[in-house]
């Protein structure tokens, strides 16, 4: 499942100079053969960095980030009282202890792992990260997240058509999110969040952080998490935040290399 | 390759085709044999709808154009002038225009200008993203990336204060006393400037939660340590006497102190002239002014200024009005003696009358008469049949 949506995505992040013909390569036409055939070098070069980490499964080394006991002291296997528990949010929860539901953290492991393998390839290509949380208790820290890792975030009042109509929204030639991440999927008033919604009719995929009365349904990589507690969600920031910057670092590394040894 | 030719030649006409006229196209043989129909072009169609376009837009190797263009003119004009175009300032060029291009129009503004474009045309925001299609600014896709991101700043502002208040308590030097930053004399940016200032629209809302979040930052005991931020914020109120226009004390060949003004109201005007010879006599176009003013009430009009400051029977007043009815007249000339009156008085004094209303001149005229009702306000009779 993960290996398509990755091709999805990269056919998503594929610019339009990546697409080769004939002399026209890449929209711009050449001379002369040989301008073709270094471009096209130089295109074969692109592709393999582009595509190498795909190779390996944790090519980015995100499971040395975090443990389960980490996440337990961080609180992230509280959920709400059972009352509020959302139906499909049952496979993930143990069931509830003194009313308040426990999160089954070996399996928020497994939804985090891949979440942040998802994120960390998409920066690595270049991809733009928009970070989206309504809790005005996090916004603050949410933003800051965002600006020091390089990527956008929004955590204000969530404009109508943001997604839906952009060109009209913004300017005509403005370029979407790649990705959107929720650090919480429910708005002040305890519904869910219209940029999962948008995000699905854009197809741009979303990884959420769902409590144990979200819906999950719609988002692409859910990881089942606290977040309510100020510990869990500086756990995660910090964590999305490393991840941005090992991929953005790597990335470098390797054109870096590609540069010594196209010129060497 | 012939066909879709073919077509858009068609399409084509089509388009610049005056109403009503059917094309008979020579088609191709390998395109199908379609129905020719009419198709009904207004010239409506292809308008630009001007309104929908928004404000005129301007690209920034235009306005770098307009920028070289005008110093290039400025040095054409000092030259014209017979000055040094190395020294020639913003006024000296308005007083060239002015001299070379004299216009008895009315409005400053309609006049012939030349000011430098970034004053001319309105400031634009340029492209927001760079050759990958990555914004500049990471909270562009909140849609109002100025504003939010002036809201985080001032959040961290205040979060950085209760730091520093809890280190000073942890230190055990923590006093309510400190040093406060000078708010009187001073007023929060309007809307509009804020606008200006964010180079976005703020709506009500918005500008109301700012304000909220700044004074929010002035309430906290340290909040001197952003004093520079939040006097950015802020403009010096203009005090309002000190552009009272006082006139000048003149004096008699006797040495008698006196001051000349004038007053309006509705259509009557009037000239004063007040003298310090102590007596306390007043006279209206040659004659007293119970000869003037038969009723009590213009009469009082005429004393309240000398009431007001206390001076009743030092002045002789000397005055000269014509037009409009005696209400009118008595408060023209009220006016006056108040404005005469600032030169014999000091500065509390001058503050004191202004916030009395004594130096105001009355704006109320009268009201016009409408169509449909007999005058102003009446409406003519209703009759129910």
């Amino acid at each position: 499942m993960a290996a398509g949506v990755l091709t999805r995505v990269t056919q998503v992040l594929r610019r339009p100079r990546l697409v080769t013909a004939v002399f026209s390569c890449h929209g711009q036409t050449f001379s002369s053969a040989a301008a073709a055939v270094k471009s096209t070098r130089d295109t074969a070069a692109t592709e393999k960095i582009q595509n190498f980490p795909l190779t390996q499964p944790d090519y980015f080394r995100l499971s040395e980030l975090f443990s389960i006991k980490d996440l337990f002291e961080a609180r992230v296997h509280l959920g709400h009282k059972k009352g509020c528990r959302h139906r499909l949010m049952e496979p993930y929860v143990f069931g509830s202890r003194l009313d308040v539901d426990i999160i089954d953290l070996e399996q928020t492991v497994e939804h985090l792992q891949r979440a942040l393998n998802f994120t960390a390839h998409v920066a690595y290509r270049g991809g733009i990260i928009l970070f989206v949380s309504r809790r005005r208790q996090f916004g603050h820290l949410v933003e800051s997240t965002a600006r020091e890792c390089g990527e956008y975030a929004h955590t204000r009042y969530w404009k109508g058509g943001l997604l839906t109509n952009a060109p009209i929204q913004y300017s005509p030639g403005v370029r979407l999110p790649d990705l959107i991440v929720f650090f919480s999927t429910l708005n002040n008033v305890f519904q869910q969040h219209v940029g999962i919604r948008d995000a699905a009719k854009m197809n741009i995929p979303t990884v959420g952080i769902v409590d144990s009365n979200c819906n999950p349904s719609l988002i692409t990589y859910p990881v089942p998490g606290n977040d309510d507690t100020p510990v869990a969600m500086e756990m995660y920031c910090r964590l999305f935040k490393m991840t941005v910057n090992r991929a953005k670092d790597k990335r470098r590394q390797m054109e870096l290399l590609k540069g010594i040894s196209a010129s060497g | 390759m012939a066909a879709s030719s073919c077509r858009g030649v068609r399409s084509i006409l089509r388009k610049y085709g005056s109403c009503g006229k059917s094309l008979c196209v020579s088609r191709s043989k390998t395109a199908p044999q379609l129905p020719v129909r009419q198709i009904c072009l207004s010239s409506s169609l292809w308008k630009k709808n001007l309104a929908a376009a928004g404000p005129q837009k301007f690209t920034q190797e235009f306005i770098n154009k307009q920028v070289e263009e005008f110093e290039v003119g400025k040095r054409h004009l000092a030259n014209m002038m017979g000055e040094d175009p190395e020294t020639f300032t913003q006024e000296d060029i308005d007083r060239s225009i002015a001299y070379l291009f004299p216009s008895g129009l009315f409005d400053k503004r309609a006049r012939p200008i030349m000011k430098h474009p970034e004053q001319i045309f309105p400031k634009q925001t340029a492209v927001q993203w760079d050759a990958e299609g990555r914004p500049f600014h990471f909270l562009f896709y909140t849609g109002k990336q100025s504003y939010y991101s002036l809201l985080h700043d001032l959040y961290e502002k205040i979060l950085a204060i209760e730091r520093h208040q809890d280190k000073m308590r942890s230190k055990g030097l923590f006093t309510s006393d400190t040093k406060q930053i000078m708010l009187t004399g001073s007023r929060w940016l309007l809307k509009e400037e804020m606008e200006e200032h964010l180079v976005e629209n703020v709506s009500d809302q918005d500008y109301t939660r700012l304000i909220q979040l700044m004074e929010k930052l002035l309430s906290m005991p340290y909040c001197s340590l952003e004093e520079e931020f939040v006097l950015k914020f802020r403009r010096q109120l203009e005090v309002q006497s000190s552009k009272q226009e006082i006139p000048v004390i003149q004096y008699d060949p006797q040495g008698v102190a006196f001051s000349v003004s004038d007053g309006r109201r509705k259509s009557a005007k009037a000239s004063i002239t007040l003298r310090d010879s102590g007596s306390g006599n007043v006279t209206i176009n040659g004659k007293n002014y119970l000869r003037h003013f038969p009723i009590l009430q213009d009469r009082e009009q005429l004393l309240f200024p000398l009431h007001f400051v206390g001076m009743l029977g030092r002045f002789d007043i000397e005055g000269s009005v014509e037009g409009s009815g005696h209400s009118a007249q008595a408060g023209a000339l009220r006016l006056a003696i108040s404005r005469a009156l600032l030169s014999f008085v000091s500065e509390g004094q001058v503050e004191k009358m202004r916030q009395a209303g004594l130096l105001t001149a009355d704006p109320r005229i009268k009201e016009r008469k409408k169509p449909g009702q007999e005058g102003a306000r009446r409406k003519f009779t209703w009759k129910k049949r």
